[in-house]
């Protein structure tokens, strides 16, 4: 296969991921990016942990709360609730 | 403590992109977001002072909220305090909510305010808006993983390309706490806006709202954090380097 001048390189790809999965890609440059992952392999491998990043990064969420800081919290919202008197 | 009093509390400006429903019946012009159904509901019961939707809604987002305060404090404990600032903050100013973005990317902002504040008074970090030209012109992949401009069939391809990950890679603690270590290196700015959208979920316009940036900034910022934070994970999967040595 015959690399057309058109077509995008892998080395130009890795900067347009962001842009492709936010849809930001102009349809002319989305067709490149999809045609050049038609046929690259490599930057198929590339995209795919591209997404488990950010689907590891979401599991950084699950991390809990501190302990004690609730009772705190609900302190404060009772003494809120007090001093706004029977505001309605 | 009387400099919680000074925080700004945003107003939720209406964000630039075009309204395109007009039918809802709280008529939001906040286009991106979608607010749940029951967040009416919720509002409704703070505001009776009803203790089980405030618990409901620090369960909810007391953890992250001590995560965007860690961006600008310099310590596990103040951000800790920052984050219970800015609950008293979002009690006290929560009459004057108005429904016109999320309650959640509201509260972000919030405490982002109070811990940019926080910051500020302690002299401990630089103000983070002040950082947003950080580091922009770096490649997402080092230049020498591709072939040259000047190679007569394949320019620009990849000459080191990268190696899929395994699922038990993906799913092991070790990998969970590398991506955590990748992303205490970032740059601030780089590393509070993929804490947005990838850690707490926001959407991009409630992102640039929390941080006060534009869309465009957001965007190249979130480039930059993603790309660096996936070649530290591949080093650390494929030649178990530390991710939380400073990336190259
Ligand atoms: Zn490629």
């Amino acid at each position: 296969m015959i690399v057309n001048p058109d077509d995008l390189s892998c080395k130009e790809l890795v900067e347009l991921v962001t842009d492709f999965f936010e849809d930001r890609l102009s349809p002319s440059v989305r067709a490149r990016f999809e045609m050049h992952l038609s046929y690259c392999a490599w930057c198929r491998v590339y995209l795919a942990q591209m997404r488990e990043t950010v689907q590891l990064a979401g599991r950084l969420s699950e991390e809990t709360l501190p302990k004690g800081s609730k009772e705190e919290l609900l302190r404060a919202f009772r003494d809120w609730k007090r001093e706004r008197g029977g505001e309605p | 403590m009387s400099w919680t009093r000074a925080i700004m509390i945003p107003i939720c400006q209406p964000l630039q992109a075009p309204h395109i429903e007009s039918g809802s019946p709280s008529g939001s012009p906040c286009p991106q977001t979608h607010p749940e159904r029951h967040e009416d509901e919720l509002l409704d019961a703070l505001r009776s002072g009803d203790e089980a939707a405030f618990t409901t809604l620090v369960d909810k987002h007391h953890a992250s909220m001590i995560r965007i305060a860690r961006l600008y404090v310099g310590s596990a404990a103040a951000a800790e305090e920052v984050a219970q600032e800015a609950w008293l903050a979002v009690l006290q100013a929560l009459r004057r909510f108005e429904g016109r973005c999320t309650l959640k990317s509201w509260i972000f902002t919030i405490v982002a305010n109070c811990a940019k504040s926080r910051g500020e008074r302690d002299k401990r970090v630089v103000p983070l808006s002040s950082l947003v030209q950080e580091d922009e012109d770096g490649a997402s992949v080092p230049p020498e993983r591709f072939l040259g401009e000047g190679h007569p069939r394949w320019p620009g391809h990849w000459s080191q390309p990268p190696e899929a990950w395994t699922d038990d890679q993906l799913v092991s603690r070790e990998t969970l706490q590398a991506i955590a270590g990748a992303m205490e290196t970032l740059p601030p700015m780089q590393r509070a806006v993929m804490m947005m959208r990838d850690v707490e979920g926001l959407e991009s316009e409630e992102t640039c709202q929390v941080l006060g940036i534009s869309e465009a900034n957001q965007r190249v910022l979130l480039h930059r954090a993603r790309s660096k934070v996936r070649s530290a994970l591949e080093r650390y999967l494929h030649e178990g380097e530390d991710p939380s040595w400073a990336p190259r």
